[in-house]
């Protein structure tokens, strides 16, 4: 994986609350058995008409959505399904960032493992981001903060060792194999 | 000593590296469970990398999400209709063999959904740590294990090292009194809790199930609970293992035999939370007061009893998109809500007492004219004891389809779907936008509640039929 330092983009507004993964992506795409171009099933009710046509009124087939990296959603997106096609399929599609006042716990652990940033606001900074989309944003990474037009600046939670992981480019299975005369010992205990 | 709650025994006993502020602990997992649709992605990472299955013996592989339900795809030589999802079957068979695993194939009578034959081979018991590239990976709970849903990348490490990195969960004790009435049951309660603390109520948390209306239910019971964890958001669902968890789980094939069940059950008494064990948060749920449940929206914290209405959130736009999508009216009344599809089935409903419910409610009635009733059970194993004691037959006779083991219609991954814009009371556990198919309405309840709903053709309170 590439390191991630900084991310500067324009946001997309999604103000819905509970945005599940089903949603994200629904399950008659998960019968795939690779990870790459989920980006066409990404939102696929929401995006396209059942003839497969877009919808014009849906916000990612906006011509101001084109190019941004940076999802703005209503508060506990992620929830529901484990599927890590979801971060595939918004990761394929172009984003790099979800932001929200809630994200739930297993979409948040499977976007830390692909480099789709997580970042989780206040409730202040999450009205000004939904009352103003199209927000020119930046997410920087290693001072784990997002700046807002105008030099505002808001830190946000994301877990020390993810972090380090992702502004390295390092992969957690190599941590984790390094880790095999631990396993070893513990295993022997087992036994 | 400290006092110490169910979940911080087992996180305790499985740390190969405990967690510092810089790095999360190295967490042992006793069981990891695979299935066709989370884990060609991890298989292909292991082959790039020229890696090997650290555990095959604790490695439990199955396919049932995109497999059929149909006889005749199954055992009748019948190719499988949906070709995606023969793929998928035939890439698990390709990596099981090129791994060296075993697998609960398509064919194999021990086969089912992958967390209702976890806990019937005896391989779900308590104090383990439990995971799988699967949300509702929280079933196994029930047992007083640690067992949460991870993605495909864990799958790999998992696959590889037999560990995870993870944080300690925050803990929530969900202390439930009373006991539930007459033809209510465990689904009526999780999704009354459901409805309490929201989809999100539980998010960082682990959840216990607590108190004497819990320890009160039978196993059965304690996974349906246990299973609806995630869609209350926590990470995992436990209840404390006691005499009604070492009855079930006694003589399982892969349960302790002999001397070693006798020392494993001595162990197992200790795991229950200390007295005076603090939690991070608690909530406190009358059971005595649950009524049949059932949702009305796009989430499972979209619930009402059965007799009740859709409540009226002026200015919410939405809870108005949600109904909107439902084609429900705020206000409107619940019962006798025509319905076109109902889905017995589910990882949190298909276990044979579910199925014994649903049949006590369907003897001697028929599905109403127009309405599609689909049963299936969890497992293939349920599915022969349901044949042997005759509940096949009640649900043939009332004119439902009675099918081969597997997820079915609960997400429609295998073809089981719901027509846009139908109505389908289902034992499943989620109600999103287009979960049972493009345009799908469901609507979430117990199995008694879905048989009746499949006798009227319409919403009914189970108890009409129950007495």
């Amino acid at each position: 994986m590439d390191p991630i330092t900084v991310i500067r983009s324009r946001t997309v507004v999604m103000p819905s609350t509970n945005i599940d993964t089903d949603q994200i992506i629904p399950a008659r795409f998960l019968t795939t058995t690779t990870r790459e171009g989920l980006g066409t099933a990404l939102f696929a009710d929401l995006r396209k008409a059942p003839d497969g046509s877009p919808r014009p009124d849906f916000i990612l087939n906006r011509p101001e959505s084109q190019g941004c990296q940076v999802l703005v959603a209503g508060r506990n997106i992620g929830c529901g399904s484990s599927r890590e096609h979801a971060p595939w399929a918004l990761l394929d599609y172009g984003f790099r960032a979800v932001v929200s006042t809630e994200i739930a716990d297993i979409f948040r652990n499977n976007s830390l493992k692909n480099g789709l940033l997580p970042v989780v606001v206040d409730e202040a900074t999450h009205q000004w981001l939904l009352a103003n989309p199209g927000a020119e944003v930046a997410i920087d990474l290693p001072a784990a903060a997002l700046r807002l037009p105008g030099g505002r600046e808001v830190t946000f939670p994301i877990e020390p060792f993810a972090r380090y992981c992702l502004m390295n480019g390092i992969d957690e299975m190599e941590f984790l194999l390094g880790k095999a005369g631990a396993i070893a010992a513990y295993e022997a205990r087992l036994a | 000593m400290t006092a110490k709650t169910l979940f911080e025994k087992v996180w305790e006993r499985h740390e190969v590296v405990p967690e510092t502020p810089d790095t999360p602990a190295v967490l042992y997992i006793d069981l990891h469970l695979t299935h066709e649709v989370t884990s060609p992605q991890a298989f292909s990472v292991l082959r790039s990398r020229g890696l090997e299955v650290r555990r095959r013996d604790r490695t439990l592989v199955t396919m049932d999400h995109s497999t059929p339900t149909d006889t005749a795809q199954v055992f009748g030589g019948v190719p499988i209709a949906l070709d995606s999802a023969a793929k998928q079957v035939r890439q698990l068979e390709l990596n099981c063999a090129e791994f060296g695993l075993d697998l609960i194939g398509l064919r194999d009578q021990r086969r089912g959904i992958v967390h209702i034959i976890g806990p019937e081979l005896g391989a779900t018991q308590p104090g383990k740590t439990i995971v799988c590239g699967d949300s509702h990976t929280s079933t196994h709970g029930a047992f007083g294990a640690l067992a949460f849903g991870i993605g495909t990348t864990e799958v790999g490490y998992v696959l590889a090292t037999q560990c995870l990195l993870q944080r300690k969960a925050k803990t929530l004790a969900i202390e439930v009194a009373g006991r539930l009435g007459p033809g209510v049951t465990a689904k009526d309660l999780v999704l009354a809790i459901i409805g309490r603390i929201g989809v999100n109520g539980g998010t960082g948390h682990v959840i216990e199930f607590r108190g004497p209306a819990i320890a009160a239910l039978s196993m059965d019971e304690r996974m349906t609970v246990c299973n609806m964890s995630i869609e209350a958001g926590a990470r995992a669902g436990m209840v404390a293992p006691d005499e009604t968890t070492f009855a079930y789980l006694k003589g399982r094939p892969r349960a302790p035999q002999g001397e070693a069940w006798e020392r494993a059950i001595a162990d197992w008494r200790t795991l229950g939370s200390d007295p005076g064990a603090s939690f991070d948060k608690s909530v406190h749920i009358d059971s005595g007061a649950v009524e049949p449940m059932i949702t009305y929206g796009t989430n499972p914290g979209m619930v009402a009893p059965v007799s009740g209405r859709v409540p009226e959130r002026p200015g919410d736009a939405v809870f108005a998109r949600a109904l909107a999508y439902m084609g429900l009216e705020p206000g409107s009344s619940l019962r006798d809500q025509p319905v076109q599809v109902v889905f017995i089935g589910s990882c949190t409903n298909a276990r044979l007492s579910d199925l014994e419910l649903a049949a006590r409610v369907f003897q001697g009635h028929k599905v109403a004219p127009g309405v599609r009733a689909l049963v299936v059970p969890g497992s293939q194993q349920i599915k022969r004891e349901a044949e042997a004691l005759g509940l096949a037959q009640i649900f043939i006779d009332a004119g439902a389809e009675w099918r081969e083991s597997g997820c079915s219609m609960c997400l429609g991954m295998n073809g089981d779907t719901v027509d846009p814009g139908l109505y389908c009371v289902s034992t499943s556990n989620r109600n999103f936008e287009g979960r049972q198919g493009l345009g799908s309405r469901t609507l979430l309840a117990s199995p008694a509640t879905a048989a009746a709903a499949a006798i009227r053709g319409r919403v009914t309170d189970p108890r009409e039929f129950i007495h």
